[in-house]
């Protein structure tokens, strides 16, 4: 992996390379209601090409993800897998290319708030969850509401908010740690936060970098399970090593290479492949 | 006093020139009353004698004194001498001759005067530029015989500018027209001054000239304006070198450790003490090998500097790593405790740090544009340190490490590089650099404990503009800032230029948040 | 995985001792500084009576734990250290000195625009006869600069140091903007010299004490205002964002909103700090803007606690009453004990006084 040439805690005013703050300080907005995914597809990645420095991270990328399908992301180091979510997100703008969600959303054209308010959320490679704030409070923050500055000052959770989080609490399993800082979770514990913000959030296409790193068996199996539930209802990407894993939730898998689609189709077709060995076992 | 008399002087003078002594007139002088010497001064102006000279030089000097029988005498460093020639001896109590201010002036335009007849080019030359500041019309006909006569280029252009400015108030409108066309030709602030007269409550009244002039004083209008923008430019350059010197350890230990080191213009100050240790020393012990000492107090600053930025790294900011906003506060609180040190120890008020010799004076490359030795070297000295720490950066294995550790520490610390070490070691060199840049802040400014100060907020926008670990971002951005600083000063005046400067780097980094010359690449998370 | 209950056991109790303390520790405090005034009002010669002197340097210091308040608002909960805050304070100082000046001149113009031979008020001084309008201002001025720096900022993300080291800028140009005469706010001088407010002699000692009283409950406001932000869902998202922003974004957040709101907010405190701060104290100039006053305010955050609100007043106080006594006792060691102060808090007391506190509660 290249590895960057600033140091952590210079990042701060770097994020943004090209610019997304080109929209006015304002109101959050509620996620737009009917997306138009006419098309079957809520995800459209055309010719994407991002370089950093002359080294192409994305070369001609194109990639369609259908409405409700699970979709996992392979590939070697290096291969573009997190750039790729940069791009979805509005992280990094490509240089040339179109990035549609659903219809009419141009992804390009939009901010990383905007992005997110239209219904793709995100899981971090490295979990990331408010670490001052107590597991209740980063699910409460994560829900999907008016998230406006004026909203925020007057918010107040109404019964049925309280009843989705508690019902999340749940499913991820942190219903004991309810009031206990995020911070002092484990690093697992923190995956299933994180999983757990994306699923109050209520997003239409989940964007996950390697959920399960950290992850005991039993919890890996049982978020597999998890996944599996949330396809058809809403749409996932998923990156991930764990072959494993892989293989238990996807019903279809792309194989990314040298920043472009090197094969797609089943785990085993992808695996059958020639090329795919030739990358992986460097023959 | 007619023109004829003074041609009649002038055929005289041709007659005797060089060879006959005109004995007596420092008797005449020492004896007439002041509107008489002013007189003897006018006549002497227009008709030079080399015997003169000595004369001139000791009234111009102030050594002339008269006995109680008014005889002359030139003081020397030993005693007296008769003006006069010969072995008299003073009688009575001798007295300073008094000269009235017109006195003065009307001595410098006679010594002028003599010295267009020295045989020495430059003293000619001098001699030129006094008399088109000062000649009286009483002069023409000198000026243009010895403009006839001139061969120096440079000697007759001043001549014929000198004599140009006489002619304006010539009663002949073709001679003035031609004056008015010549001044045109020159870069000259005083042409400026000149034919802004002439047109000034119409004191010209011919037409002809009149538009000549007009159009010549836009020639010289632009002259001087290229001549004021150049010198805008090299003050701006100079400050950059400045602002260079003290953003470049700025930027290292920044770009290294994510920290602004507040005290880092104090490091500049310091430099500044060393180099006035460094002078009071030489002054005391070495007084002979004095030019010498900015040479040695370079090295002695930037050890002083290092050391101390070592030891605070050590002490204070090993501890508050990933914590930039603490550094932030903890290094303001060492410069505070650095500025009362200094007070302390030296005193409140400014010391004084002397340029040597070979630091003073400047070329003069314009009529209205002269650039001093010391900002010249500065800039040099600051390019110069520049090339030196790449050299540091890119070729040692100090270097290296650096740069491994300013990319990612935690990979670095993995292949076993001493990341403690590079610290401190980094943290030195970038003191050591604000110490260099202290030395060469004592060379063109005043050295007084809140020195420092005033370049910390200047210099962390060079980082800013010129992006973090960019040598040449660096570079680029403290000559850029200081250029535009300079121009703007003019302009809209130095207090809003610097919050115009401020304004348009917060716009800027709307468009480029990660400065000029940042390196792109993966957002980690 | 355990249930980490022992921990919450642990939090709930000591949280169960703290308040009640504290509560009443602010009760009285809140008492003596009611007393203050009215003791000021006894006969100069009675036992109870307070003195000018120090009404006055308790009233400074109370403006100033305004300011520290406002502070530990953006550094606190937003992360975002200012070290400009001295500049709003000043405004809002100016705002009311310009109001003073025209009580004090009467129809004419204030003194140092006669000694420039102006003719005539500049037009930013319009309508500053009138108290409201004055206020206003207090409130305008900061606010506008706050929002229109802020927005430019966090549009472009700036954060960290570098919002510090700008913020710092900011505030130096603005002082050496003031120390000019042209500016039209009396150059290095400033204003003093007041001799009226409202129509009331502002040496009187009601009028002190009116004025004291005014800062109190500004103080008391402010601290309601910050605790209720604080526990709001706002506070929240301000936490949130300053642990991480990146995933406040992709969670729908935009902290631009956020950001901006709180840093008008605290920059508007300051201003009405720096209004009440004036007519206490006498006089106001340009060294108020001076970059090594509202990085000292950050030492009073620090020392007190960042992000508990009550630390900041204490730290304020305490810093203050420390400089006080210095400057009489030692001036010349008053930047060693200050800069010792810098670098001690940071490097041994990263929480402040609360967090040592809170720590020995626990123990």
């Amino acid at each position: 992996m290249r590895a960057t040439p600033i140091p952590e805690a210079m990042l701060e005013p770097i994020h943004d390379p090209l610019g997304s703050a080109r929209d006015a300080i304002g109101a959050g907005r509620l996620a737009e209601k009917g997306l138009n995914v006419r098309h079957g597809t809520i995800l459209t990645l055309e010719d994407i090409n991002v370089s950093f420095d002359g080294f192409k991270a994305l070369t001609n990328l194109n990639l369609y993800i259908g409405v409700g399908e699970l979709r996992c992301i392979i590939g070697p180091n290096g291969a573009g897998k997190t750039t790729m979510m940069d791009v979805i997100t509005g992280k990094t703008r490509p240089d040339n290319g179109s990035a549609y969600f659903g219809e009419t959303l141009d992804l390009t054209r939009m901010s990383e708030v905007e992005i997110a308010q239209s219904g793709i959320g995100r899981k971090f490679q490295k979990p990331t969850v408010f670490e001052a704030l107590s597991v209740f409070e980063n699910l409460e923050l994560a829900q999907k509401t008016n998230k406006s500055v004026w909203a925020s000052l007057r918010a107040k959770l109404s019964g049925e908010q309280r009843e989705r989080i508690d019902e999340v609490l749940e499913t991820i399993r942190l219903e004991g740690s309810r009031e206990r800082q995020a911070g002092l979770l484990s690093h697992g514990q923190k995956q299933f936060l994180e999983i757990g913000m994306l699923l109050v959030q209520d997003p239409q296409l989940l964007l996950l970098d390697e959920p399960v790193a950290g992850m005991t068996d039993a919890e890996t199996e049982f978020t597999a399970e998890l996944f599996k539930s949330l396809a058809r209802k809403h749409s996932l990407m998923v990156v991930e090593h764990d072959m494993g894993f892989v293989g238990s939730i996807a019903d279809h898998v792309t194989v990314l290479h040298q920043g472009s689609v090197l094969a797609e189709g089943s785990l085993n077709d992808v695996q059958a492949d020639e090329r795919v060995i030739e990358v992986y076992l460097g023959r | 006093m007619t023109t004829a008399l003074y041609r009649l002087l002038f055929a005289l003078l041709l007659c005797f020139q060089w060879s006959s002594s005109y004995a007596g007139d420092a008797a005449d002088f020492s004896a007439a009353n002041s509107s008489k010497q002013a007189k003897l001064l006018q006549a002497w102006a227009a008709a030079p004698d080399a015997a003169r000279l000595p004369l001139l030089e000791s009234l111009q000097n102030g050594r002339v004194e008269a006995d109680s029988n008014k005889t002359p005498f030139y003081k020397t460093d030993t005693g007296y001498q008769a003006a006069e020639g010969g072995d008299l001896e003073p009688v009575g109590k001798l007295r300073k001759l008094r000269l009235n201010n017109r006195l003065r002036g009307l001595i410098a335009i006679t010594m002028a005067s003599h010295q267009l007849f020295s045989t020495d080019p430059a003293v000619r030359l001098l001699a030129a530029q006094e008399l088109q500041k000062s000649a009286k019309p009483a002069q023409l006909q000198l000026l243009n015989e010895r403009l006839a006569q001139e061969d120096d280029a440079d000697v007759s252009e001043a001549l014929s500018l000198a004599l140009a400015s006489l002619q304006l108030i010539d009663s002949d409108p073709q001679v003035r027209l031609a004056a008015v066309r010549l001044l045109g030709e020159t870069g000259q602030p005083l042409a400026r001054v000149r034919l802004e007269r002439l047109l000034a409550d119409s004191n010209e009244t011919d037409a002809a000239v009149r538009t000549a002039a007009e159009t010549s004083l836009a020639q010289v209008k632009r002259r001087l304006m290229i001549g004021e923008l150049l010198g805008q430019a090299f003050s701006g350059m100079s400050l950059g070198s400045i602002l260079l010197l003290a953003a470049l350890g700025l930027a290292i230990t920044f770009g290294l450790l994510g920290v602004i080191n507040m005290a880092h213009g104090e490091m500049l100050m310091l430099g500044a003490y060393s180099t006035y240790m460094v002078q009071v020393m030489f002054q005391r012990f070495a007084p002979e090998a004095i030019a010498l000492y900015p040479l040695v107090a370079l090295p002695v600053a930037f050890f002083v500097t290092a050391a101390i930025g070592m030891a605070l790294e050590r002490t204070v900011i090993r501890h508050l790593y990933g914590r930039p906003l603490e550094t932030l506060l903890a290094t303001w609180g060492i410069s505070l405790i650095l500025i009362q040190l200094v007070r302390v120890l030296f005193g409140a008020q400014n010391v004084e740090v002397a340029n040597p010799y070979w630091l003073s004076g400047g070329i003069q490359v314009l009529p209205n544009l002269v650039l001093p030795y010391n900002r010249i070297v500065i800039i040099a000295f600051a390019l110069f340190v520049v090339v030196l720490t790449w050299l540091l950066l890119n070729k040692t294995r100090l270097g290296l490490n650096v740069r491994a550790v300013t990319q990612n520490r935690n990979m670095a610390a993995c292949c076993g590089v001493p990341t403690g070490r590079v610290d401190m070691l980094a943290f030195g060199l970038g003191s050591g650099i604000a110490g260099l840049g202290g030395v060469a802040l004592s060379q063109i400014g005043n050295v007084g404990p809140d020195l420092g100060q005033s370049y910390i907020i200047d210099s962390f926008l060079v980082v800013v503009l010129g992006g973090v670990g960019q040598l040449a971002g660096s570079v680029t951005a403290a000559f850029g800032l200081g250029i535009a600083n300079k121009i703007l000063e003019p302009q809209i005046g130095a207090v809003l230029g610097k919050i115009l400067i401020l304004a348009l780097i917060i716009l800027f980094i709307q468009k480029r948040p990660q400065g000029l010359f940042a390196l792109k690449g993966r957002v980690i998370d | 995985m355990t249930m980490p209950l022992n921990q919450t056991l642990l939090a709930r109790t000591s949280a169960k001792l703290g308040p009640r303390l504290s509560i009443a520790v602010g009760a009285v405090v809140l008492a003596l500084l009611i007393a203050l005034p009215l003791l000021h009002l006894t006969p100069a010669d009675s036992a109870f009576h307070v003195n000018a002197y120090t009404l006055t340097l308790v009233g400074k210091i109370l403006c100033y734990a305004i300011v520290a308040l406002a502070l530990d608002l953006v550094w606190g909960y937003a992360g975002l250290l200012s070290l400009g805050h001295g500049l709003f304070f000043a405004l809002g100082g100016y705002a009311m000195g310009m109001y003073l000046m025209r009580q004090s001149a009467g129809d004419g113009l204030p003194a140092f625009m006669s000694f420039l031979a102006w003719k005539e008020l500049p037009w930013y001084w319009v309508g500053t006869d009138h108290f409201i309008w004055a206020l206003c201002l207090v409130v305008l001025a900061p606010g506008l600069l706050a929002l229109v720096f802020g927005f430019f900022a966090f549009r472009s993300r700036i954060k960290g140091v570098y919002f510090s080291i700008m913020t710092q800028a900011l505030t130096f140009a603005g002082m050496l903007l003031f120390f000019r005469n042209e500016t039209g706010f009396g150059g290095n001088n400033g204003f003093t010299d007041f001799k009226r407010i409202l129509g009331f002699d502002i040496t009187a000692p009601a009028t002190r004490a009116a004025l004291f009283l005014a800062t109190v409950i500004l103080l008391v406001a402010s601290l309601l205002l910050g605790w209720k932000l604080a526990r709001s869902k706002f506070g929240r998202v301000l936490t949130a964002l300053r642990d991480a922003e990146n995933r406040l974004m992709f969670c729908g957040y935009d902290p631009r909103g956020y950001k901006l709101f709180i840093w008008v907010l605290s920059a508007v405190l300051c201003g009405l700090a720096g209004a009440l701060y004036v007519p206490q104290v006498g006089i106001i100039n340009p060294s108020e803007m001076s970059p090594t006053n509202s990085i000292e305010a950050a030492v009073w955050v620090a020392l007190g606690g960042r992000g508990t609100l009550i630390g900041p007043l204490l730290g304020a106080g305490v810093v203050n009453g420390m400089k006080s006594w210095f400057t009489v006792a030692f001036p010349e060691y008053w930047l060693f004990a200050l800069g010792a102060l810098f670098i001690l808090i940071t490097l041994y007391l990263p929480h402040g006084i609360i967090g040592l506190l809170k720590r020995g509660e626990k123990q």
